[in-house]
This record gives structure tokens, sequence and C-alpha cells, in this order.
């Protein structure tokens, strides 16, 4: 792989190139999915490619290939210059870099067990038995359960000298009850919605998650919402589980702080961002409670945005995002940094695989533990709401005004957690509602949570990220607006 | 537009239909080899190109080309696939010896259907030699003159130009064989003022058939004319949707057409079939021939596409099915299959709203008061029977007053039922090809909807 990037690098440079940067990437993945006892998806994918990206008149250019041959490989770059000198007819400036240092490093993300290692019928079997235990209960009209392996090899090089090679693994899983009756569908899913909990790891993911011991809670769950009194709309007390935190730091946080979306090169798709220049180390994002880091190293945890170098070849790292409630730092670029007074990338550029553009992403974009423990948290509220599992999310173009509904919801009245209600939902601006946070559970209640599908970009790329969240707690919420006047 | 000449260093054209069918039949040679009686082969090839723009500037430009091999066997009543974009034969065996593993390695389905036999297919003519023709100095040159049009205004501008060309195959071990080849082309803009934005988009299998710099004039003017907006007291409102909004909206019903998806009841027609859901002006099909329309005129199990009359006068009256589904209830597969193996069975993905004959702009002559949506953004389901959605309004809402478009309004937030909404239209415009940020291409007219729900407005 490294003769096709250096043979790439080399003919960009004759071509005419300042700078040039290839990924050969080999995408492995294997897709199981069960429905009502029979299996539904059973298959495998591989691709391999090469994408370079270049600057030449001042421009950029990229260009990708599946022909991996020495012909087919300089093709590419020679393509991908062409592309950059047309790009220079309409360009306003130089691209300018920050600086970089060279590395040559090989990198592998921690799997304990490798699911593509795992017999098959070990996989489609355990699937098979979560499907018939979700059926056991009456009145689930449909189960579902899904796993989802990816293995990611990148060769990375640049014309400044980078060798880099990263294997990353990742796993998923989850199963869903739905229960159809009168007029009305209602669902759970476990461990989260939409396909359940990805991590970058292996089968030891699946072997954790005990299906079987939580299927009939699922099940039962699915089937009680029917009768659950539904969420009423008013403003109160909302208490969130750490999965729907997860999502709720992903669209008022995460997307915001991407420096792209926020110097318009997003303006027409992902959008903008309300986090304009002039905020940063000038905003109360937040309660001073709350404290939300972009961390891509490991040491953060095994998360979908973990990785050790970015896709600029750029080592890994935190990035204070909200510090003590005060908004503290974006997500940067090698091409971005510098118009925030940063000396280099904050290491955030990710691409999808070798047919598309590396572009600034979400890492691990987490709130750190706070110091409650969940059943003080609950004991410490008389009046609340307990919202849990997300069933939908939408936010506006420039992430201020957002709504979320969840699967299910629980009174709390009196310091307990009382009867279940059906379609819960809340909405909010940004600022506003991250300074309504009063309490945070500790790390003990923190999981990694993983987001598979963020999709960011033309043409649409989607990425996984990871979004650290425990259980938290937010005063005067708008709740029930989804389901109001209708 | 005019067209500057370059030279592409990748070929510019997808192999012949005679190669792909030589790499379809390396295949089923190695499985009658290795004893397979049921395989069937997917080719898919694409070659395309994205001029990305913002800030008067292209700051992304892209293109790529690539080719897989999607291989499926069946044997012993087991299915499963594997999909590679390795074409040598070792490659190609590999893929097949996975295929057959996988396949192995699961219980028997009863219910596993032998592929299909030869079928007949109406001829579509989707490829386009000036799409195919398009260069990254064309899609360059008309990016610049509608960012040169955007400084003139003191505007910004940002979008893509994209354009390319894809061809697929499908071929069995009975003899199935099928091919199609289509060029698309799309221009998507948005100019932004100061605080203010609109948009504006075009999509096509011939690139003619819109214009770039008129797009961008739509955008801009727009854009002028939602300066200041003023922020309106959340309810219900009487509005007049432009086909992208009509498009994004009501495309996510797509899924419900779907026998499968009735017989699963998760679709909110489940138990509503034959009954009056809609108002009487409202009638779906789904219809690869009709001539806004792209894609191939078969399905992914091979089976030729039929036009399927949905929704007539109101009442869901057709689904689509896949060969499985329709065996199940008995009836014909329709051409709307997806891979196999598969969970979801079938779905339409040609549909076309039927139009009337009112105007956009008779739409506002006849408004006292209301709304004009140029589109909708970050659609999501709310509640899956009622079909409840939820999203926003972006690039441009319009406050009409007494006929005339008055003010630009702060974007709302809606919670709406579709059900509901199709229930309310009080009047249609011609239908056409429609393209949006959110859902599929689809032949949709534009709507004056009554009593349309915005449940809270956001700061700009």
């Amino acid at each position: 792989m490294w003769d096709y990037c250096g043979h790439s690098l080399d003919t960009a440079r004759l071509r005419g190139a300042i700078y040039a940067d290839v990924r050969v990437m080999h995408l492995r993945q294997r897709d199981l999915t069960t429905k009502n006892g029979r299996v539904g998806t059973l298959s495998q994918s591989e691709s391999l490619g090469l994408g370079i990206r270049v600057v030449a008149n001042g421009a950029w250019g990229f260009a990708s290939t599946d022909q991996l041959t020495r012909h087919g490989v300089a093709a590419c770059a020679v393509q991908a210059v062409a592309i950059a000198k047309a790009s220079a007819l309409a360009k306003k400036e130089n691209v300018q870099l920050a600086p970089e240092g060279v590395y040559v490093d090989s990198w592998q993300s921690p799997c304990r067990k490798d699911p593509f290692e795992i017999p098959l019928d070990t996989q489609v079997n355990l699937l098979l038995a979560a499907d018939a235990a979700l059926r056991k209960t009456k009145g689930v009209t449909l189960s579902e359960t899904d796993m989802q392996f990816r293995k990611i090899d990148t060769w990375f090089a640049s014309s400044s000298g980078s060798k880099i090679h990263q294997r990353r693994t990742i796993s998923g899983c989850g199963i869903v009850a739905t229960s159809f009756k009168g007029d009305a569908i209602q669902k759970r899913s476990y461990p989260n919605s939409f396909g359940g909990q990805h991590i970058l790891g292996g089968y030891e993911l699946i072997e954790a998650m005990d299906f079987l011991g939580h299927a009939p809670r699922v099940a039962e769950e699915a089937v009680a919402l029917h009768s659950a009194p539904p969420c009423p709309q008013t403003v109160c007390t909302v208490i969130l589980g750490g999965s729907q935190l997860g999502l709720q730091i992903h669209e008022s946080i995460g997307h915001p702080i991407e420096l792209d979306r926020v110097l318009g090169q997003e303006a027409n798709f992902a959008g903008t961002s309300f986090l304009t220049l002039d905020k940063l180390h000038n905003l109360r994002y937040a309660s001073p409670i709350v404290n939300v880091v972009a961390d891509a190293r490991i040491e953060h945890g095994p998360g979908l945005g973990s990785f050790a170098y970015d896709d600029e070849g750029v080592p890994a790292q935190r990035i204070d995002v909200i510090k003590d409630g005060e908004f503290h730092g974006y997500l940067s670029s090698r091409e971005t940094a510098h118009l925030i007074g940063l000396p280099r990338s904050g290491g955030t550029v990710r691409t999808e695989g070798w047919n598309r553009l590396p572009m600034i992403r979400m890492t691990n974009v987490s709130i750190l533990p706070g110091t409650w423990t969940f059943e003080n948290l609950i004991a410490d509220t008389d009046d609340a709401i307990f919202m849990d599992t997300n069933r939908s999310w939408s936010i506006d173009d420039r992430r201020y005004q957002f709504q979320f509904s969840t699967e299910i919801a629980w009174e709390i009245k009196g310091g307990k957690k009382t009867r279940m209600l059906k379609n819960p939902s809340y909405s909010g601006i940004t600022t506003e509602f991250w300074n309504s946070c009063d309490a945070v559970c500790n790390a003990d209640h923190w999981v990694l949570w993983g987001t598979p599908n963020c999709g960011k970009g033309q043409p649409m790329q989607i990425m996984g990220t990871g979004h650290g969240a425990s259980p938290a707690r937010f005063r005067n919420v708008k709740i029930g607006t989804a389901f109001s006047d209708q | 537009m005019t067209r500057r000449k370059s030279q592409p260093a990748i070929p510019a054209t997808l192999r012949s239909e005679h190669e792909l069918h030589r790499i379809a039949q390396t295949v089923l040679r190695l499985a009658r080899a290795r004893g397979i009686r049921e395989t069937e082969v997917h080719l898919d090839e694409h070659i395309a190109a994205l001029t990305r723009f913002a800030n008067n500037t292209i700051h992304q430009h892209v293109a790529e080309q690539g080719l897989t091999v999607s291989i499926r066997t069946v044997v012993d009543s087991r299915t499963a696939r594997v999909t590679t974009n390795r074409i040598d034969e070792d490659a190609l065996r590999a893929a097949l010896e996975n295929s057959l593993s996988l396949a192995a390695q699961q219980p028997r389905d009863p219910h596993l259907l032998p592929l299909p036999e030869k079928q007949k297919y109406r001829a579509v003519h989707h490829f386009h030699p000036a799409t195919a023709a398009l260069s990254p100095e064309d899609r360059a040159c008309a990016v610049k003159q509608a960012c040169q049009l955007a400084g003139r205004q003191g505007q910004l501008a940002a979008g893509i130009f994209s354009s390319g060309r894809s061809q697929s195959m499908l071929v069995n071990s009975r003899g199935l064989s099928a091919a199609h080849r289509q060029t698309h082309a799309t221009f998507s803009i948005t100019m932004q003022q100061g605080a203010a934005s609109s948009w504006a988009k075009g999509n096509a299998g011939d690139v003619r058939q819109f214009d770039p710099l008129a797009l961008a004039k739509t955008a801009s003017e727009k854009a002028t004319r939602a300066q200041h907006p003023i922020e309106l007291e959340p309810g219900r409102y009487t509005i007049i949707l432009e086909p992208a909004a009509v498009l994004d909206l009501v495309g996510f019903l797509f899924y419900d057409f779907a026998a499968t998806s009735v017989a699963d009841k998760r679709s909110c027609f489940s138990g509503r079939l034959g009954t009056p859901l809609f108002g009487k002006n409202i009638s779906i099909s789904d219809d690869v021939y009709h001539p806004g329309q792209l894609g191939a005129p078969f399905d992914e199990e091979g089976m030729p596409r039929w036009r399927v009359h949905l929704v007539d006068r109101g009442v869901v009256k057709h689904l689509v099915y896949s060969r499985l589904s329709a065996k199940k209830a008995r009836t014909s597969p329709t051409g709307h299959g997806l891979a196999l193996p598969n969970e979801f069975g079938e779905a339409p993905m040609n549909l076309v709203v039927g139009g009337g004959n009112t105007s956009v702009e008779e739409m506002i002559a006849g408004t006292d008061r209301g709304l004009l949506v140029t589109r909708f953004w970050y659609i999501r389901e709310v509640d899956p029977y009622e079909k409840i959605m939820t999203g926003m309004t972006r690039d441009g809402l319009f406050l009409v007053e007494k006929g005339k478009i008055v003010q630009s309004a702060r974007n709302f937030r809606f919670n709406q039922s579709i059900l509901e909404m199709l229930r309310n239209v009080e009047s249609l415009g011609p239908a056409r090809r429609a393209t949006g940020e959110e859902g599929f291409e689809m032949v949709v007219p534009p709507m004056k909807v009554g009593h349309f729900h915005f449940s809270e407005v956001t700061k700009f």
C-alpha cells in the first residue's frame, strides 16, 4: 500500500501540487439482522481504494480510485491536480495549512475478540434467541435485532513525509420490541435506539450486553406504554438518561462547534452555527457545573471518535469545549486553525472512506462526569419527568432550537420514580437549556455512547462519533410540545 | 453555460455492457464450478464529481469512480450476500466462497424463494451525453458566475454543482439479465445576506434541464426579500409549500407504502387500506417511467418495475410488493424489491404526486393570511402511526397577507401529521420533478395547505 501512496504523491508533485496527502483504505463490514424470528440482513462487504487530496495553484483538489495499480493511482493524482487547478478559477485566497509534525507510526484500536473471527452461527443464534425472547411477551408485534462490525485499515502518507497505518475495529448491536395496538405504535430499544450501542472494540461488546437478560423488560415496556398516560404539556424539571444526553450533546454542542460550519462552509446543506467567532471565550454556554471536551485519545475510552491520528495526520488531542460553563474551543483542521489563532489543528479531520474528502467531524464530544449518584439525584428531585432512549431528534440549521422525543418516561414525585408516561418530548433553545443544568451524575453512570450515523458533507459522509454522558437534571424545560394540538 | 475542454485523467466513460457482463459471467462460471446452482450477481459502477463552494469561492472539489460486485448465493434454502470492489478472479472467487460460508451458517429459511427467471423490461432513456461530458472547468465556471452574482448583491453563495453517470447490471444463474445506465446532475445554492438566507436547487438526468445561474438569481432575490424577519406567534397557519417543501415532507411516507411495512404493522396505513385517508384531491403513484423520474426499470431482485397507483383520490388503494411479500399476499410482485437478504422487503422510489392548475403566484394571490415555505429542514418522525413529523422551516419563510408577500418571518418548528396535512390541501399546482435536501427526488406539485401546525419559533 505504501508504494501506491508514494507513487500517487510523486505524481501529484510532478504535476504541480505544493502539498498532497493520500489515504489507501480497506474497509470491511458485516451486517446481521433478524426480524420476527427470521434472519433479515446477512451480508458482508469490503471496499479498497485510494483517495488523494492536493493543493495546486493555491486551491484544493481531490480524486479517488479503486484501480490500485501504478497507472491507476497516478491517473488519480493527475486528476486531483487538474481539479485543483479548476478550483483555482474561483478561488479568493490561497489555501493555508497550519504546521504539523511528521509522523511514522502504526496503531491498532483495542479489540479483545475480533468479530470477524467469531463464527457467524454464534452471532446469528444469539440474535435469534434474543428475537425469540422479545416475542415471548404478548402484545409485541415486531421483534428486531442487529449486529454490525467494521474493520477499517488506513494507510496515510503526506508529501511532508508522514506515514501512518491505523486499524480501527468497530462493533455495534441492539434489540427492539415494537407493539402496535389500536391506533398507536410503541417501541422500546436496548441498549439504545437506532442500532443500539456502538464502540471501538470487538465482540466483547456483544457479550457484555446480555440481550437475553434485558429482552423481557424491553418487550414488557413496549407493551405497557399503550396503557401509560401521555406526557403532559408543561414546563418542568427534566432528568435525561445518559444515551439521550449523549444525543443532546451531539446536536446542540458537537455540531455548533465545527469550525467549518461556523465559517459558512456547510451553509448549503448541514447549516451554519450560532457560535460565531466572537463567542469564543465570550459566551456562557452552560451552567458552571457543565464541562465538555472533544477527546479523540483512546484514554477517553473506546469511542467511535477515538483514533491515534486524524485523516490529516494530526495526533489525537483533547480539546476543552465548555469549561465551567464557558465556551472554550472549536473543532478545527489544519486549514482553519489559524482563523481562531491556534498554532496547530485540533486534529478532528476525518473521512468516511477512501472516496471521500476528509473534513472536520466530531471526535468524542463528552460531558465530564459530575458528582451525583443516580439514586441521590432521583431522591433529591421533588417533581420531574425522567426521559430515556431517543425516539426523534431535530434542531434548526444554526443549532439554536431543538426538539427531542424519547421512547419512554417516568414521573418523579417526592424523590421517587413513579408511573410510566408515553410519548414524552422536550424542546428548548440550546444555551438556555444547557444553562439550566443543575446536576450531572458521576463516573459510575457515565457511558461513552456511540452515534454511528452522523451525516455531513456533500457528497454525504456518514461518520461515527462518541458521546460520553451520564444522567443529568435540567430545570424549567418545556415538555410535551411534539404532541400538542394534534 | 459555456462548455470548456479539459483532459480527464481517469477514464471518463463507464465500462461497456459487454465488460460488465463478462465480470458477471466469471462469477457464474466460478459458481457452477463450485456446484452452486443459484447465484445472483449485481454490478454497480459510477463516475461522479462534485464542485462545492462557500463564501463565494470553491472550497471542495472532488471526483470518484468505483465498481462493486455483489454476489448472492442460494443453497439449501439459505442465502447471504457478499460485496467487493475487487474484480480480479481470485477476489471474485473469495467473495463467492464467503457468501457460501455465510449462507451455510444460518438456519434454513422455508420462505426463501428460488431466483427469478428471465424477465422483459420496458426501455427507459436516462443517459444524457451532455451531462456525461461535463468537466471540472464547466462546473467551476458555472459556480464562478453564481459567486460573482452573489458578490454583486453583497451576498455569500454556498452550494454544490455535481454531475455523474452510473450503471447497474443484475444477472443470475437462471438466465435473468438486466442492465441500466443513467446520468445525473445537481446544482444547489444558498444565498446568505447578513442573517437572512434563501435557497434553490435543480436536479435532472440532463444537465440542460436546469440553469445554474437562474437558480442563483432565484435564491439571491429571495435572500434579499428574507431580510429583517419578524417573529410570529406559533399556531395553525395556512401555508403555501413550494415543491421542495412538499417533497421533503410527503417523501417520508414512502416506506409506509411497502407491503412488508404494512404486514409488520409499522406502516401508518396498517388497518387503513381502502378507507378515505386524504383529501379527494390527493393521488399518488410510483412510476419510474414518468418523464420527471430517473431510475432503472427493474428492482434489485430483477423484476420489472410497474407503475403502481398507490393513492386514488384520497384512498390508499395499492401497495408495492417484492416477490416474497407478493406471494404472501397472493398477488404479483410490482418490481420494488430491495436487494436480498433484507428485512424491509420493498419500497417505492419514484413517487409521483398528482398536481393541479393553481400556480404558486395564484395561491399567494388567493391567501388572506398565510406563510410561504421555501423548504423544510431536519424532519424526523415523532409518531409513526399518526405520521406526526417535526422539523424546521429554512432559507425563506414569508408572511402572506391580502394576497401579497409582505414580510419575511422567523423560522418555525412544526409538529404536523402528514395524514392530516393531506386532508387539508386546498389547492395544487402543476407537478414537476423536485429536489430537496432531506429525501430523494420526486415529482410533486406546490400545495396550499390549511391549518398547518407550527409549535415553536427559533431566533432567526
